[in-house]
């Protein structure tokens, strides 16, 4: 019976230290739920940690960014891809120094929010299709085909319409498999901008982040359509550039507002960019889909930064700004080597102006 | 102090005399501080149960008053115009659980009777790990699996070949009006649910069985019975609960899986599937695949309202186990 005795005092030694240990954790958590209000400083992280969530679509960049970032000046940042919407939210909590979001917010949203936003770079949505037989770049779309392909008007790659605008490309007939996104998503809204502002007549869904898709079937992710489309015989779906050219996957030529048929490609999203009227756009809101220019590729899209317009803290606004003023400025190459555009000199010149409006008690953070 | 004596202590019970002060110190301290250890963590559980059903009611509370219970009939969703319904959510995850728990209870039943009674202790052991290996895998994994393997086979094979035979005119098997081609689609996500929740029927029905007495068993045989007599009237009927128990465990797994269904099912939130080769969606899928592009008050709302229904419908589940349990120990006599 010493045995059970051992026991019993084994269990009661067991049982005090999960009651200490709970204690403990508890204690830890009111502490340092303490520790984060008094402090004021939204979000985790020291003054020489920027902390940001948004949009998944830049979240390649702004990492490659910040780690070449940490390692000459010492400061750190903390990028959570969480989705554009979440950007918003995490922003207008005040949970982190900076949201992204793949959607612009109007003027008198950002009026009424506080919030001050700017563009940070510029990508390319393209449309990817598995069909057997048919390269990179050799099937031709138009806003027209691509609209009614995703509101189920055509439904087989024998269409007529199809055939018409691709003389030479010998298209295996079949049911088209739609794939569209099925969560709700940046690249959707940039996507269904597209359809409604260059086949108006036939896109009557509008342009947003989730739409009520009358056909076909929603991955989850870039990845999830990349990967959708990767394993259904004659799919096609969208997807950011980044993933349709990690994946190897057939993109195809699109007619843009010009009526001239382009690639994509750095080069023609490049082009989008610079049509963009930025300093006419009130609150930099600008849609960048179906811009005009003979070289322009129609479905491109600007990621934004948003901030608080009152900062809490001086010291660490101006670390954040910092951080993206030399993204602006030296940041280009490494933008580019991953098929982001850079946002042209003249652009980042406007965005630097409006940083001035930006302010912690009262003074303006920037330029320091 | 002599063994004998606290041996004869233990044996009746709580001490009386203060003679027996000594070992006593341990009794006043270790069973009072270990019921108080157990209280705690059984109300901690409890409150967590509660809190979360008032968390959960409380947020949704901006959804419920503003769609109140027509959200459960209502096909739609759409942020954009603040339209939302659970229908085709709730059928969509009727449908995959259906699916899932018709093909793996009675897999995962046959897998433990055949590594309790069947094979050989060795063999059971190396068969038992591999089941259990297969639990340990994270659900992405099963997701990815589905997207890379079983799409394009459900795609490419399984679903011409049932859609274009006499099957394809049999209900649930007619394609319905958003048919794919059946590479997304319930079924499939059903399929991937099966295999990811057969590993725990499989390993909590084995160890319930393992259970039954030996002798019991014996007696059985003893009395002529079959292997097949044995095991159904005697292992399965000691084991039920235990079984029961199993399944709702696995059925919870399937209602409440996200990931792999989330890549699986094909993302129509606007469709009743009519068919288990339509595209759908699942409660848990389409909260995981809206909570991040969530913005006004009323679309997380609306999100938190199906996380609710998903909490209802697993107490329904787990309350209507109960009761059936209940029963079934009454007419079995007291003994599942």
């Amino acid at each position: 019976m010493r045995k059970s005795d051992r026991l019993r005092r084994t269990v009661a030694a067991v049982a005090l230290a999960a009651v200490l240990g709970f204690a403990a954790l508890a204690l830890a958590a009111c502490g340092s739920d303490e520790g984060s209000s008094n402090s004021g400083v939204p979000g985790s992280g020291t003054s020489d940690t920027i902390v940001g969530a948004g949009a998944s679509f830049p979240y390649p960049l702004y990492s490659k960014w910040g780690s070449e970032y940490a390692n000459l000046n010492d400061v750190k940042l903390n990028y959570q891809s969480i989705g554009s919407g979440g950007g918003i939210s995490a922003i207008q909590a005040k949970t982190v120094d900076f949201g992204a979001s793949d959607a612009p917010m109007e003027p008198s949203e950002l009026e009424a929010a506080g919030l001050v936003q700017w563009p940070q770079c510029v990508g390319g949505v393209v449309l990817v299709v598995n069909l057997e037989g048919v390269e990179a770049n050799r099937l031709k779309l138009t806003a027209d085909l691509v609209a009614k392909i995703y509101n189920g008007d055509i439904k087989d790659w024998s269409d007529p319409a199809i055939a018409d605008v691709n003389t030479g490309v010998s298209i295996p007939a079949g049911k088209i498999n739609v794939v569209h996104r099925s969560d709700s998503s940046g690249t959707t809204w940039i996507f269904t901008n597209y359809l409604a502002a260059a086949a108006s007549d036939v896109w009557t869904l509008g342009g947003d982040k989730e739409i009520p898709w009358p056909t076909g079937v929603g991955g989850k992710g870039n990845e999830g359509v990349a990967a959708s489309v990767q394993q259904l015989k004659g799919s096609i779906g969208y997807v950011e550039y980044a993933y349709a050219k990690e994946t190897g996957l057939v993109t195809t030529q699109l007619q843009n507002a010009d009526g001239k048929w382009v690639e994509p490609s750095l080069e023609t999203f490049s082009e989008a960019a610079a049509q963009a009227d930025w300093a006419g756009a009130e609150g930099f809101y600008l849609v960048l889909v179906n811009q005009p220019g003979a070289k322009t590729w129609p479905i491109t899209g600007a990621s934004f930064i948003l901030v608080q317009k009152e900062q809490e803290d001086a010291k660490r606004a101006q670390t954040m700004l910092q951080f993206f003023d030399w993204a602006f400025t030296d940041g280009g190459a490494t933008a580019q080597g991953l098929d982001y555009v850079p946002i042209p000199e003249k652009v980042y010149q406007l965005v630097e102006s409006k940083w001035q409006t930006i302010t912690a008690a009262g003074a303006p953070v920037w330029p320091q | 102090m002599s063994t004998l004596e606290i041996d004869a202590q233990t044996q009746t019970g709580p001490p009386r005399g203060a003679a027996q002060a000594a070992p006593r110190v341990h009794h006043r301290f270790g069973d009072p501080a270990f019921r108080v250890v157990t209280l705690v963590s059984g109300l901690t559980v409890a409150i967590a149960m509660f809190t979360l059903a008032g968390v959960l009611i409380y947020n949704s509370w901006t959804a419920i008053s503003e769609l109140g219970l027509s959200f459960l009939t209502t096909v739609a969703w759409s942020p954009s115009s603040g339209s939302y319904g659970a229908l085709a959510a709730l059928a969509g995850t009727a449908l995959t659980t259906l699916v899932a728990m018709v093909i793996a209870v009675p897999l995962a039943l046959v897998i433990a009777l055949l590594l309790t009674e069947l094979v050989p202790p060795g063999m059971a052991r190396v068969l038992g790990t591999a089941v259990e290996m297969l639990a340990a895998i994270p659900s992405i994994i099963f997701g990815m699996w589905g997207l890379f393997v079983l799409v394009p086979f459900m795609q490419e094979t399984v679903a011409p070949a049932v859609t274009e035979s006499w099957l394809g005119q049999l209900p649930l098997l007619r394609p319905g009006e958003t048919f794919q081609g059946g590479g997304f689609s319930i079924l499939t996500a059903g399929l991937v649910l099966a295999v990811m929740i057969l590993p725990f029927i499989t390993a909590f029905s084995r160890d319930v069985l393992l259970m039954v007495p030996r002798v019991t068993k014996e007696a059985g045989y003893g009395m002529g019975s079959t292997t097949w007599e044995v095991l159904r009237k005697i292992s399965l009927r000691y084991a039920l609960s235990g079984v029961v128990g199993a399944t709702f465990i696995g059925l919870g797994r399937a209602l409440g899986e996200t990931m792999a269904v989330a890549y699986l099912v094909g993302g129509d939130f606007l469709t009743v599937p009519k068919s288990l080769f339509d595209p759908g969606t699942t409660v848990a899928s389409l909260i995981a695949l809206q909570f991040n592009e969530a913005t006004t008050k009323l679309d997380v709302s609306a999100l938190i309202y199906m996380g609710l229904i998903l909490f209802a419908v697993t107490m329904v589940f787990q309350v209507l186990a109960q009761i059936w349990l209940r029963r079934a120990r009454r007419t079995t006599g007291g003994r599942a």
